[in-house]
């Protein structure tokens, strides 16, 4: 359970980590700079647990892994949004910040009581339930083997 | 039925049939990382067991964002960078060629019907030689290192078709910001497009690089340029080709199908924040500007500096506008300097810099303070992209920036 952190359409990933962070590399450090100047409280407050809801073309623009990483350091384990560019989309399942299609974020308040129920395909925001889409299925094979550095490890060298 | 081009490449590469939607495991041709995105996919391939990578020859390595080093840790980064193309016998460009999308192409490390990836977003630039190339994240690109190949879901195509000839002082930029415009920042997502028709015949391959460059700012996976005999003669001493038909079939099945008649379109800007709120440059002109960026791997080229002289004529620029100019590489650099036009530049009030991303990204020089506003040839102009996230950023043709860089106001480069 955490709250949900509400954004709107085209969020790109200049917003999530501005071009100036870009030599860092720790979550953590990256998740201290998560947002700045565009939302500067997200990083102050955002906790294990909470959720980003967003509507259309989450993580538009750069291929920086640091925009997932950022999220990540923050605590954030799934981002739900309408729909997302393509390389955050690949970069996020590869990171382990699941990226989830739910049509109805519009529904979904900024500051609500949140918690994702993957195995179930429902998010339920301040005690209503909503659908979510599933994870296709050869993403989800990336996802079990807990993201592409352990999907890779499992492959040795071949 | 008949295929795509994206359809025919990974068919050829995955020796089997493929068709949109399949999800495929395909090896790559080549995979290019640079300075901001490769020290993560370095450390990343350490997780995943390191060992070596899958060929050398395939990667490419070069410095291009935050050079010469802007930081401690940018000069770091570049350190580590080059101990490992040192220790895994890669080839390293490093600060010395100019910014990759404009490198790998002059280089001749791709070709048409090549997979090319790169841990950059506009990697798809390289269609316009005919290859399907696309971005990757750090992760994916650990991954290519290590086994040479990638999992790719065949995207379905979209087909441009544009006709007629471009009016005076409109170009490519004018017909790619009016694509983006039309079709929106995710129209394309996990789709490739295909350029085709006569403007696409006619224009030469630094114009092919424009349109193919920004095919990500629609969301696209990639965007084609089918190969012809202008490709052919730009890859003449680069690498070795042999030619080979490259088009979709007739009968090929395309999820959209759009044209254009170049001759309709007028100067165009991409006005804040975003890429697709595409305007006319007379909806927006005389609005006041204090920096002018021409260069990025959009447009960098000689091509695009002969097309701000030819603006510029014996004028000067404006004294309220900061010029800022940066060849997209070394080659680039040398053709503008011996045609005398870094002369002419600096005389009518430019910086011209050393190739490099430049301002582009908002990480290493040029950065904006809060209110103010830059007229830029990139390809981004999202809120903070070049500094402050309380500045503004237009994009613009080389010929709309040096014509607003001579008023100090937004112009149409046809007015002066």
């Amino acid at each position: 359970m955490g709250r949900s952190w509400k954004f709107g359409d085209d969020i790109d990933t200049d917003a999530i980590i501005p071009g100036r962070f870009l030599t860092i590399y720790d979550p953590k450090e990256l998740a201290s700079h998560a947002f700045e100047g565009t939302r500067d409280e997200f990083s102050k407050e955002a906790k294990s647990g909470d959720v980003i809801i967003a509507g259309r073309n989450f993580g538009c623009g750069s291929s920086r892994e640091h925009a997932p990483l950022a999220l990540k350091g923050a605590g954030i384990g799934f981002v739900v949004a309408k729909s997302f560019a393509r390389i955050f989309y690949r970069n996020a399942i590869n990171t382990g910040v699941l990226p989830i299609v739910c049509e109805h974020t519009d529904k979904i308040p900024d500051g609500s009581e949140v918690s994702v129920n993957l195995p179930e395909a429902f998010i339920e925001a301040d005690k209503k339930r909503y659908p979510l889409e599933p994870i296709p299925e050869f993403m989800m094979k990336i996802v079990e083997a807990g993201g592409l550095v352990e999907y890779a490890k499992m492959r040795g060298n071949k | 039925m008949g295929q795509t081009i994206a359809e025919k490449i990974f068919s050829a590469h995955c020796k089997k049939e493929c068709r949109a939607g399949d999800v495929v495991m395909a090896p790559v041709d080549g995979a290019m990382i640079h300075d901001i995105t490769g020290p993560l996919a370095i450390n990343v391939m350490k997780e995943m067991g390191g060992g070596k990578v899958f060929d050398p020859k395939k990667i490419i390595m070069l410095f291009d964002h935050q050079i010469p080093a802007d930081s401690i840790s940018a000069a770091e980064n570049h350190v580590m960078m080059r101990k490992f193309a040192q220790e895994q016998g890669i080839h390293n460009y490093d600060i010395k060629e100019g910014v990759c999308h404009q490198v790998v192409p002059e280089k001749g490390r791709v070709k048409p019907g090549d997979i090319i990836v790169g841990s950059d977003s506009h990697t798809c630039a390289y269609g316009a030689l005919g290859a399907f190339s696309t971005g990757i994240g750090s992760t994916d690109m650990a991954y290519v290192m290590k086994f040479g190949e990638l999992y790719f879901r065949i995207p379905d195509t979209i087909r441009i078709d544009a006709n007629g000839k471009f009016q005076n002082r409109v170009g490519p930029k004018d017909l790619i910001l009016t694509m983006v415009g039309d079709i929106g920042a995710d129209g394309a997502t996990y789709r490739a497009l295909e350029f085709c028709g006569r403007a696409f015949r006619d224009m030469d391959i630094p114009g092919r690089m424009t349109c193919a460059n920004m095919a990500i700012e629609m969301g696209a996976k990639a965007g084609i340029v089918p190969p012809d005999k202008k490709t052919r003669d730009y890859l003449k001493g680069r690498c070795d080709y042999t030619p080979f038909d490259l088009e979709s079939d007739g009968d090929a099945a395309f999820f959209e199908e759009r044209s254009y008649d170049v001759a309709e379109i007028s100067p165009k800007i991409a006005v804040p924040h975003n890429v697709d709120n595409v305007v006319d440059v007379s909806e927006v002109a005389g609005k006041h500007i204090d920096q002018v960026f021409i260069g990025s791997c959009t447009n960098g080229r000689y091509e695009d500096f002969v097309e701000a002289a030819e603006v510029l004529g014996d004028r000067k620029f404006s004294d309220d506008v900061r010029v800022i100019m940066v060849p997209a590489s070394r080659d680039e650099y040398m053709k503008v300097l011996k045609a005398g036009l870094i002369e002419k530049f600096v005389d009518a009030g430019a910086l011209f810099e050393a190739p490099c991303c430049g301002p582009c990204m908002g990480g290493a020089f040029g950065l904006l303070a809060p209110g103010e506003v830059s007229l830029s040839t990139s390809n981004r102009n999202f809120r903070g992209r070049q500094g402050s996230t309380a500045s503004f950023v237009y994009l613009s043709s080389p010929s709309t920036a040096a014509a607003s860089a001579i008023s100090g106001v937004i112009t149409d480069p046809r007015e002066v």
